[in-house]
């Protein structure tokens, strides 16, 4: 694309995106600020898959760690440590919403670095099956430890704090200021990604896809920065799951599952997979399609078609993103680019960002 | 003491059903590249097929059982290849066949889940759960059923790989397709008998584990989980490795559930995984590897 078309389609896009919250209801409000959560947990797992060419089993697991964390940070209360030898209760008052953003980021970063450390020295899928692995756990924990997370019950009534002394939770003027924290907080993530993917930390990363042998002998320690990408993927994954909590006000270990990762990791490739686009497409389709899907199948139930009401979401889903893989390997992004890239060269698709990621 | 000894036989019995799942996995990588994130999911559907069997078309059990197998083989082994695999092999690297796997997994869950049904369901052992004791030990027939099933199942298939020729022509292609096809195997048969094979040991290990944990649409997760970290344990290209992986994690398991917590047993795997990952990253079995950059 042009660069005046992309920055003129940018500032579309940002101006739709602040006016829109005015004229949706509650409901598309709602819609909205998931959207904006699920690409921001998406940038992560696009940073991993598409540029640093690993996959990631366990987004849906950090966003998990930075909703409980803030949840209990922003809640404040006490807690009492079942397995001390003598009791021993901790308490806090409420913190910042941008106190606990900051603390669910670090936690998730630093967790990211103790999965991937052992798992990036060794073979390549090696990081799948501990992030997997990983997965399963955050799961038994947020469902288990009824002391920190409240177990199957979760955390109820989390509140949405005032954030630099502006009040959050919704008043009869300004009913939407919530949704407009998200989308501040979604353009400042994404353009950090931005920065991030472009500065020369970054560009080392297109270097690593494109040919990781001459990468490595220019100096680039491939280790190093892909278990960063990790990190910091995971990092984004804790920061959505952050922006989470206050925006549902009750958690549980529901959307944290082994599933709502894999969903993270399908959505990528719909969207377009190390396109930098393709997490806004793919999110957006995460969260729409279910709700078309149900739609549909409601008015073919209510017209008598009972076997309509079964089958959920996924299987469209799962199928959609099966041919996606085999027939419009780049994702919608990829596509849409490449209808708007006039073709000079012949080859020139062979440099573009594919699924493969950074080692052949 | 003979609560150790139960719990051993116990995992024994569990540790040789997910080496069967384990065997699939390492072969499918092995002759194709294809690392199967629904390898789970393969294990939990094949008994779905056989409660079908038996409660839409009334088959008793051990028709049922040959009919899952058939349904395996047709569908997880054959279709999974021509229609899932086959198309994304021109693609570079392995990553769109990942997650093309992972959306299969996806799929076969939720249409379990949508169609048939999302509770538990029981399923018949094939040998019937009465209890011996032997000097304290308390053996069920089923775990008896379990063992020799599952040791049966692998000595045909430790047979037909080193026993007949075209099981030397498939580990042929597994160790180099490139030079096994100059010496006139035929390549593209031994990798559809790898998938047929693998659907086939899947199948088995379905019918066995199902009494044990209930037929449900979830039960890929840790099944899959259970898979990859026995072939991971064993040396991810080793037949053997994937049966001591198995086993071995079938023992730890057990004797974890029994003796540290039973809502933490899932991560067994994970630590058995962190630990190899650090100290034996080539696996108990295999041979170092080299990295690929």
């Amino acid at each position: 694309m042009k660069r005046p078309l992309a920055v003129a389609f940018l500032v579309a896009a940002l101006v739709l995106a602040f006016i829109a919250p005015m004229w949706l209801g509650r409901y598309g409000n709602n819609i909205m600020s998931l959207w904006l959560v699920t690409t921001v947990a998406a940038l992560g797992v696009n940073l991993i898959m598409g540029y640093a060419g690993q996959e990631t089993l366990a987004q849906a697991g950090f966003m998990g760690v930075g909703a409980y964390t803030t949840a209990l940070m922003i809640k404040g209360g006490t807690l009492s440590l079942p397995f001390a030898a003598a009791p021993v209760t901790l308490a806090w008052q409420p913190f910042s919403l941008i106190t606990a953003m900051a603390a669910s980021a670090v936690l998730t970063f630093l967790l990211g670095l103790v999965i991937g450390f052992p798992a990036l020295r060794v073979q390549k899928h090696y990081l799948a099956f501990v992030t997997l692995a990983f997965s399963v756990l955050m799961w038994l924990v947020f469902r288990n430890e009824e002391w920190l997370t409240g177990g199957v019950f979760g955390i109820q009534d989390i509140p949405r704090p005032s954030v630099f002394g502006i009040e959050m939770s919704p008043s009869r003027r300004l009913p939407h200021r919530y949704t407009y924290f998200i989308l501040i907080s979604t353009v400042v993530l994404a353009a950090a990604m931005w920065w991030l993917v472009n500065s020369p930390w970054g560009r080392a990363f297109t270097a690593l896809r494109e040919n990781a042998v001459r990468a490595e002998s220019l100096g680039v320690d491939v280790r190093q920065y892909t278990l960063l990408a990790f990190a910091i993927g995971s990092a984004y994954g804790g920061l959505a799951g952050a922006l989470f909590a206050p925006l549902v006000e009750f958690i549980d270990p529901n959307p944290f599952t082994l599933e709502k990762s894999l969903l993270f990791l399908l959505m990528i490739v719909v969207g377009g997979i190390g396109h930098f686009i393709g997490p806004f497409i793919g999110a957006a389709i995460a969260v729409l399609l279910p709700l078309w899907i149900e739609t549909f199948q409601s008015t073919l139930v209510a017209a008598g078609h009972t076997w309509a009401g079964h089958g959920s979401y996924i299987l469209v889903y799962a199928v959609i993103v099966i041919a996606t893989i085999a027939f419009m390997p780049r994702g919608i992004a990829g596509m849409v680019s490449s209808l708007l890239t006039p073709k000079r060269r012949p080859h020139a698709d062979v440099k573009g960002p594919t699924l493969d990621g950074a080692r052949p | 003491m003979t609560d150790f000894l139960q719990l051993l036989i116990a995992g024994i019995a569990t540790g040789s059903i997910y080496a069967l799942a384990a065997i699939g996995f390492t072969l499918l990588w092995q002759t194709s590249q294809t690392i199967n994130f629904a390898q789970g999911e393969f294990v939990m559907v094949p008994a779905f097929f056989a409660l079908a069997g038996m409660s839409a078309l009334g088959m008793p059990f051990g028709i049922a059982a040959v009919f899952s197998i058939a349904c395996a083989l047709a569908i997880l082994g054959f279709a999974f290849k021509h229609v899932i695999v086959d198309p994304l092999l021109g693609q570079k690297g392995t990553l769109p066949l990942v997650i093309s796997t992972i959306a299969f997994a996806l799929l076969l869950k939720d249409g379990v889940k949508e169609f048939y049904s999302a509770e538990g369901q029981r399923f018949p052992t094939i040998l019937p759960d009465t209890l011996y004791s032997v000097a304290g030990v308390k053996i069920s027939l089923a775990q008896i059923g379990v063992l020799v099933v599952a040791v049966s199942t692998i000595m045909t298939l430790q047979w037909f790989l080193s026993g007949t020729r075209t099981g030397r022509q498939m580990q042929a292609t597994a160790q180099n397709p490139t030079v096994a096809r100059i010496l006139g195997v035929d390549v593209e048969r031994m990798v559809l008998y790898t998938f047929l094979i693998n659907a086939g040991l899947a199948a088995v290990a379905s019918l066995l584990i199902s009494p044990i944990y209930l037929a449900k649409f979830t039960n890929g997760e840790v099944l899959g989980l259970t898979a990859f970290v026995a072939a991971i344990v064993g040396g991810f290209n080793q037949v053997r490795g994937a049966i001591v992986g198995g086993l071995i994690i079938g023992v730890l398991d057990n004797l974890a559930a029994a003796y540290v917590s039973s809502r933490y047993r899932l991560a067994v795997p994970l630590v058995l995984l962190v630990a190899i990952i650090l100290f034996r990253p080539q696996g108990l079995l295999g041979r170092r590897e080299e990295r690929s950059v």
